[in-house]
Order: C-alpha cells, then structure tokens, then sequence
C-alpha cells in the first residue's frame, strides 16, 4: 500500500472558469492532432486534388490559360476545403457522442458549452493548416496574391470566420445523427450542389437564368467573392459584410440550438 | 433567533444527514414505454447499494437520471441532499459515473485522458499532472499511462474508467454494469478497486445483471424488472423472504419430468424452476415439513428420483421467484 492513499477524500479545486473548460477542451483537439496527424492527409487530399485537376485539365479551357484559372480558383478552393473539412469534425462529434464520452462531459459540473469549444477550436487548427498547404502549393504552382501578406493574412481571417459559422451546421447534425458515416453523407450531399453551383470553380455567365440567380446569392459566392477581393486587394465593405452574413446568422441560430439539443435529455 | 438563520442551518443540516440517494416514484418514458415505472429508493451514504436486473429491466435508466443525464417524466429525486430537477449541477459537482461504454477519448494517452479532466475539474497544470499519476499507481496502471487508450486491454480500460471517476472524490460513485464483459481476473480487479473504494467512504450504486456480483459486493440490493422495484433488502434478507429453501430434485427417468413438475408445482403452489441440462426440478419450499410431504408424494406416484437435496436458495432462485423468469443467463460470471 502507497504512504498517501490517492482515494482518499482530496481537497477539491476552486470551480474553474468556462474560459479554462473551453481552453482544456481546446488542448485535448491540439492533443488530437499529435496523436492522429493522418486526419490531416484526409483534409488536404480532397482540395489538393480538387486544384491540381481544376487548374491543369480544365483551367486552360475554362480561363485560357491554367495560370489564370489558378489565379481565379484558389481563394475559392480556400472556401470549398474549410466546408469539407467542416463535415469532418461533425463526423468527430457524432463517433464521441457514440462512445459515451458526451456521458461523462454532461456528467461534470462545467460550462455547457465547452466541448463544444474545444471542437472549434480543433477545427480552427484544421482550417489554418488545410489552407496553409494550399495556398503554398498555389504559391509554388504560381499564384500571386495581389493585395500581399496583409491581403494573404485578412483573407485567413475572413476564413476562420467562415469555419466558425459553417462548423455549427455539422456540430447540429453530428448531435442528431448517430452514425458518422450519415453525417458525412448528408453532409457531403448537401456541399455539394452548394460549392459547385457557386462562383468558385467557374464563373456563373454560362448558366441557365435560374441558376445564375441561385449563385448570385449562395452565400458560397459571397464568401467567395470577398475572399477573392482581399487576396487582391479589391474587396469592398459591402463584399465582406455580405461574406459575414451567413456565418453570422447560422452562429446566431445554431449556438442555442446546439446547447438546446446537448442539454435534452 | 432571527427565522432565516434557523431555516438555512436546519437546511444544512438535512444536507448533511441526507441519504446519499432518495427517489420516489421515479418514472422515465421513451413513447408509450416506462422504462422505469415508479421506483423509491433509498441509499445510505458510504454503502455498496446494488441494483440486480436482467437486461432492459431499466437499471441504466435509473442510473442515468441520477446521474443527470436523462430527466424524470415523474417523481423526485435527490443526491447527496441535492434536488436533481432543480440542483442538477450540485449534484453533478458531488457524483461521478463510468458507464457501460467507455468514457475515454481512445485516442488519446491514459495519462492525458485523465489529466484532461482533471483540467476540467479545475486542477491547475502540475497538480492535474500528479493527480493523474496518483490515480495510476492506485489502479496499478503506470506502465501503460504513456500508451494510447485503444490500446488498452479491456480491463485495463475499465480500471482506467474508473479512475477517471475519481478525480476528485465523489459522494456517490455510479457504475454501469462495472465487469460486464471482463475476464474473471479483470472482474475480481474491478471489485478490490470497488471494496476498497467503499473502505474510504464514497458511496457506491452499482447496476448488474450477474446475481453473484450482487451477493458478493453489495450490501444492499434492489432488485429491478420491467422498470419496478420488486424486493429490496440485504442478500441473506432477499434469500430467507422467499422461503427457508429450495428443493431439487433429479429424476431418475426424464420422461416423467413433466408429470413430476406438475405435481410439485401443486402440492408447494409454487412455480418450478427447470435446469436446462438433466432431468432437474428447483422449487421453492415454505417450510421442510411441505418438502417432505411433496417428495413423499413423488414416491405415491411412482415418480423415481435419483437425488434430492434440500438447501438455500442462491439469488438466481430468489430471482426467479420473484419474476417468475429464469435469471438472466450469466454463462460468463466467474
């Protein structure tokens, strides 16, 4: 037997903040990329891929000249990678939320919505890092921001700001649904006709009428862009508001509804 | 003596004698299914308190409410003196509960796994470091806590489930069905940890469906089916309110198992309890003289019995005196 029995009855710390329940919980996605740094190579395959095949198989055709494409499609590409990589932190929630983790984060007395937290902080890290790969293989392919460093830096924040409102869609359906494999599937299904009937990959002169003026207002366009203006130092007030207005709105909507539904019992 | 005065010491007071549990006429319904239809108990603190249930008799239902995770459609509950419908997070400040599934991030170490919620309980960086340690040492788990959790044997991983219970000590420590699925060496880990925890004073409600776990660890057991209480008491209290024993008999020819069954069901008007294998019969019997009487009348029917014994009902018998269905099957109790 040990000199100091640790089951006994320990003084107990003062109740910690929700600042440092959400810092812990943000340590534990840092931890998570130490231990899994695969979940990395499936975040950057899908938009590496995407880049490398728009820009040199139909970049020519679509902008004359691949280095034009590549000119027009990265900010883009930048937008499309955070909605993917998006769906996969809901995937993340909805295997924890099947192993019983949740159990025993609902069992302990801290902030609600710290784990919660944590995840977007993880996604935060994720968005930082998937972008950084692409904008340096866009660098090395020959895409020149125009707008420079400060232009590269307000882009990554209007970006973050894009992952933080869009990584509440995928928390709501990783708490609805049990099985990752839906989440990814609903997921991808609903991104898809999103990111693709967009401004990202084309631009919208060729469609039919109906379709033009879905893109004009899908809020992928918009966020699109604004993206594009800041990398080239074009952006107006006006471009980065109406980027801002979807994140907003769905943080505004769905931060209660998370709390809402992780509290039902 | 100002009024308020009395009223908050009378308060503490009670909070302070309370039992560790107290419900009363809990009810939780998923549709039309009461999955626990009115249940009272009471739990005194620093006890082993087992409920003994066969599968879907509602225990983790129970359990879940009082550990806040699900809420009552009916009754009142309290937890070491806190009211659970308006206090849920005192009393989740004073419980802690490891479920049936494994509540570690898998891919995480033992050691950050429980350093995390020690962070989370407001331990600063070094003092969650060491409590950390402290608990691995105290569940023999040091070698391993540098590995990852999906690494861990199952035994390992409960004993480390466990411990993640004990970050800070709780008044009441919930344990789903603790060794359901663990090898006999890992279970009789599991209830060393249990005892030893007791010895120290936290309170212990344990769910299970193996009657020897119950028998073996607990003081106390309520036994549940179909979402109600339907006995509560010590083990031996459990064993002597259903009779002084239980006769078994073996026939010597199984044919004649039916017409024996029969017959001992309507001279002890009691239900008879097959073993699957043999030609065996348990039933129970109020008094010696009643099984004497009903061998006797085994004999008168030319019903030849190759052996017979007369003795305590074990908890399965109790069990199934109680439900009128055979005892969970617990092929995999040690």
């Amino acid at each position: 037997m040990s000199r100091t029995d640790p089951l006994r009855h320990i003084p107990r710390p003062p109740r910690p903040s929700a600042l440092s329940n959400a810092l812990t919980f943000g340590w534990r996605a840092v931890l998570k990329f130490r231990h899994v740094p695969e979940q990395l190579f499936d975040l950057v395959m899908t938009p590496l891929m995407f880049t490398l095949l728009f820009t040199f198989v139909f970049g020519g055709a679509l902008a004359g000249s691949t280095g034009d494409y590549l000119q027009f499609f990265l900010p883009g590409i930048l937008v499309q990678t955070v909605a993917f990589n998006a769906v996969y932190s809901g995937m993340g929630l909805s295997t924890d939320l099947g192993k019983g983790l949740f159990d025993r984060f609902r069992s302990l007395p801290i902030w609600p919505l710290s784990p919660f937290a944590g995840l977007i902080v993880g996604d935060l890290l994720r968005h930082l890092i998937a972008g950084a790969i692409i904008l340096g293989i866009g660098l090395t392919l020959g895409y020149r921001p125009e707008a420079g460093p400060p232009g590269v830096v307000a882009a990554f924040l209007l970006l973050l700001v894009i992952g933080f409102g869009l990584g509440w869609v995928f928390i709501v359906l990783g708490l609805l649904i049990r099985t990752p494999t839906t989440v990814m599937t609903l997921g991808f299904t609903v991104l898809f006709p999103v990111v693709f009937a967009s401004n990202i990959m084309v631009q919208p002169e060729t469609m039919p009428d109906w379709l033009r003026a879905f893109v004009a207002v899908n809020p992928v366009s918009l966020m699109t862009t604004a993206m594009r203006g800041l990398m080239a130092g074009t952006a107006t007030a006006a471009d980065i508001a109406q980027a801002l207005l979807a994140p907003a709105l769905l943080t505004a909507l769905l931060a209660p509804l998370t709390l809402w539904l992780y509290r039902r019992r | 003596m100002p009024d308020s005065t009395t009223t908050d010491l009378t308060a503490q007071a009670q909070t302070a004698a309370a039992p560790a549990i107290r419900t009363r006429g809990l009810v939780k319904r998923f549709g039309a299914f009461e999955a626990v239809a009115g249940i009272d108990l009471e739990v005194p603190r620093g006890m082993i308190f087992a409920i003994l249930g066969p599968n879907g008799a509602g225990k983790t239902t129970l359990m879940r409410m009082l550990a806040t995770l699900a809420r009552p459609d009916a009754g009142t509950a309290e937890v070491m003196g806190h009211d659970l419908a308006t206090r849920p997070d005192e009393v989740r400040a004073s419980i802690a509960m490891t479920g049936q599934f494994a509540s570690l991030d898998e891919d995480l170490t033992g050691r950050e796994n429980l350093v995390f919620l020690a962070r989370l309980w407001g331990f600063g960086r070094q003092a969650a470091r060491r409590r950390a340690d402290e608990l691995f040492a105290a569940f023999e788990l040091t070698d391993a806590r540098h590995r990852q959790v999906k690494d861990y044997s199952g035994g390992m991983r409960r004993r480390l489930d466990i411990a993640a219970s004990l970050i800070v000590t709780p008044g009441v420590l919930f344990l789903d069905e603790p060794t359901t699925g663990l090898d006999p060496t890992a279970r009789q880990g599991v209830w060393r940890m249990i005892r030893r925890l007791s010895r120290s004073g936290v309170t212990v409600l344990l769910t299970t469906q193996y009657l020897e776990e119950a028998d073996q660890l607990a003081e106390r057991i309520a036994v549940i089916d179909r979402g109600r209480k339907i006995a509560e008491g010590t083990s031996r209290e459990l064993k002597a309110a259903t009779g002084s024993g239980f006769l078994h008999v073996t026939l010597a020819e199984a044919a004649q198992l039916d017409r024996a069954a029969a017959l001992l069901e309507e001279r002890l008007a009691m239900p008879v309890q097959r073993s699957p294998e043999g030609a065996r019969l348990s039933v129970m019997a109020r008094t010696p003289e009643a099984a004497t009487a009903a061998l006797g009348a085994l004999a008168a029917e030319g019903l030849g019995l190759e052996d017979f014994a007369m003795g305590a009902p074990s908890l399965e018998e109790v069990f199934f005196a109680l439900t009128g269905t055979p005892a969970p099957q617990t092929e995999d109790a040690p």
